[in-house]
């Protein structure tokens, strides 16, 4: 592996993981709220699935770092400004239709992304890729009968979660931009060229929008910044809650 | 009329691991250890016990988590450290593999009916979906072995399970997912 991919690799690595931990994490913000207890139950089930991811790409992250540091330090000792997640899964939970529209988004994204990354020539982001495919067609299953249920459902669910998908469409158009770091991996292989799967995920969630008897928003407006580690206000206040025992009390185990 | 039981083609290959490797004293070790979320499945009942190997005076030992969250496999590594050190290895090292992806297909025969004893419907005693998920209804209820069933949640007590109702006996029980 050369320094240049390799180098790459782990910047990828990262951004996958962070991706995971900072969705798994607003997820986990649902414990104990959710509409009766098995919904409660079944959402922290996602949650543990995407933090689970986040461990795997972490830990592969810290091999190929190979500099002492561990899985958590990636998740706890980095500020918002170190963390590359996409906008969409930093965004507060909001109400439930807010939360699983945005579950919805992201579920169709990854269940047209991980067939991609399972080919990857790295044996570790495919094997990574093939474990969470499994957990993504239950995840994407769970979304779509919500999504169905909300904005078929009465006027006020259908109002809320149209708001939802109009206030969130706007943070969709990042998930399938390029840099030079991803085109680099995508060229030899190891990356998922995300910008051909636009039309795919469009396609997916125009279907089950409709089916919902809700509007597919124009693209009117994009907000992009999260690779670059230019974030909303929202990501720092999330990781000050998520890192304050770690950085409270450095080291510490039981 | 004798009986003959098929047994899936990964099962096969697994108990010829098991029965041809030099450490099979190791293995039959590793049988007390126990899932902590389902007690009554060894490591390798559930298969997630994938190898275990010596290197020198160092035991090396291969398990792959069942769902990419799974809390237990923490529990799991510290009582595999546990059993060995209780027989005498202290050099132990227990590595965590992801490829090739956990499978339901990996339990072992006797995992499955001990799961049906427990009170939870193993993966093979509900149909699939059209989508190959679990289905809405009709898994087999472990208390009574009616199939009129209904599923209430998409995920149970754990990751791996659904939590179904039985409308004959009306008692509610897990369903450990096929994946």
């Amino acid at each position: 592996m050369s320094d240049a991919i390799k180098a790459a690799t782990l910047e990828y690595t990262t951004r996958l993981g962070d991706d995971s931990v900072v969705l798994g994490h607003r997820i986990s913000e649902w414990v104990s709220y959710g509409p009766f207890l098995e919904e409660d139950i079944a959402y922290g089930n996602v949650a543990l699935d995407y933090i689970g991811r986040a461990r795997m790409f972490y830990t592969y992250a810290a091999e190929l770092a190979n500099d002492g540091r561990t899985e958590d330090d990636f998740a706890y000792m980095r500020s918002d400004r170190e963390y590359r997640n996409l906008l969409l899964m930093e965004m507060p939970k909001g109400d439930f239709a807010y939360s699983q529209v945005r579950q919805l988004f992201a579920d169709v994204y990854y269940t047209v992304m991980l067939p991609e990354l399972l080919q990857s020539k790295d044996e570790t982001l495919a094997a990574i890729a093939a474990k969470a495919i499994k957990e993504t067609k239950y995840h994407l299953r769970r979304s779509r009968e919500w999504v169905m249920r909300l904005g078929d459902g009465t006027e006020e669910s259908h109002k809320r979660t149209q708001k939802a998908v109009d206030a969130l469409w706007g943070y969709t158009h990042e998930l399938f931009d390029m840099d030079e770091t991803e085109q680099l991996l995508a060229d030899a292989g190891i990356g998922v060229d995300v910008s051909k799967l636009h039309s795919a995920w469009h396609k997916q969630v125009s279907e089950i929008l409709t089916d919902a008897t809700l509007n597919v928003p124009d693209d009117g407006w994009a907000v992009r910044g999260g690779r670059t580690g230019y974030h909303t206000e929202h990501l720092g206040h999330m990781l000050t809650e998520m890192q304050i025992v770690h950085r409270s009390y450095p080291g510490c185990q039981w | 009329m004798n009986e003959i039981s098929l047994m899936p083609e990964e099962q096969y290959r697994r108990l010829q691991q098991r029965n041809a490797a030099e450490v099979k004293g190791l293995w039959d070790l590793l049988d007390q250890v126990m899932d902590p979320e389902v007690p009554v499945l060894s490591i390798w009942d559930l298969g997630i016990l994938r190898d275990v190997e010596r290197d020198g005076d160092r035991i090396v030992v291969t398990i792959t988590p069942t769902y990419s969250g799974c809390p237990a496999m923490n529990t799991i590594t510290e009582d595999i450290t546990e059993a060995l050190n209780a027989a005498g290895y202290d050099q132990i090292e227990v590595k965590t593999s992801l490829s090739p992806a956990w499978s339901s297909e990996w339990m072992s025969p006797e995992g499955r009916s001990k799961l049906r004893n427990y009170g939870i419907a193993p993966p093979e005693d509900a149909d699939l979906d059209e989508d190959g998920l679990t289905p809405d209804a009709h898994a087999q209820c472990p208390h009574c072995g009616s199939r009129n069933t209904r599923r209430v949640s998409e995920f149970g007590s754990t990751a791996c399970k659904a939590l179904f109702q039985c409308n004959d006996c009306n008692e509610p029980f897990d369903y450990f997912k096929k994946i």
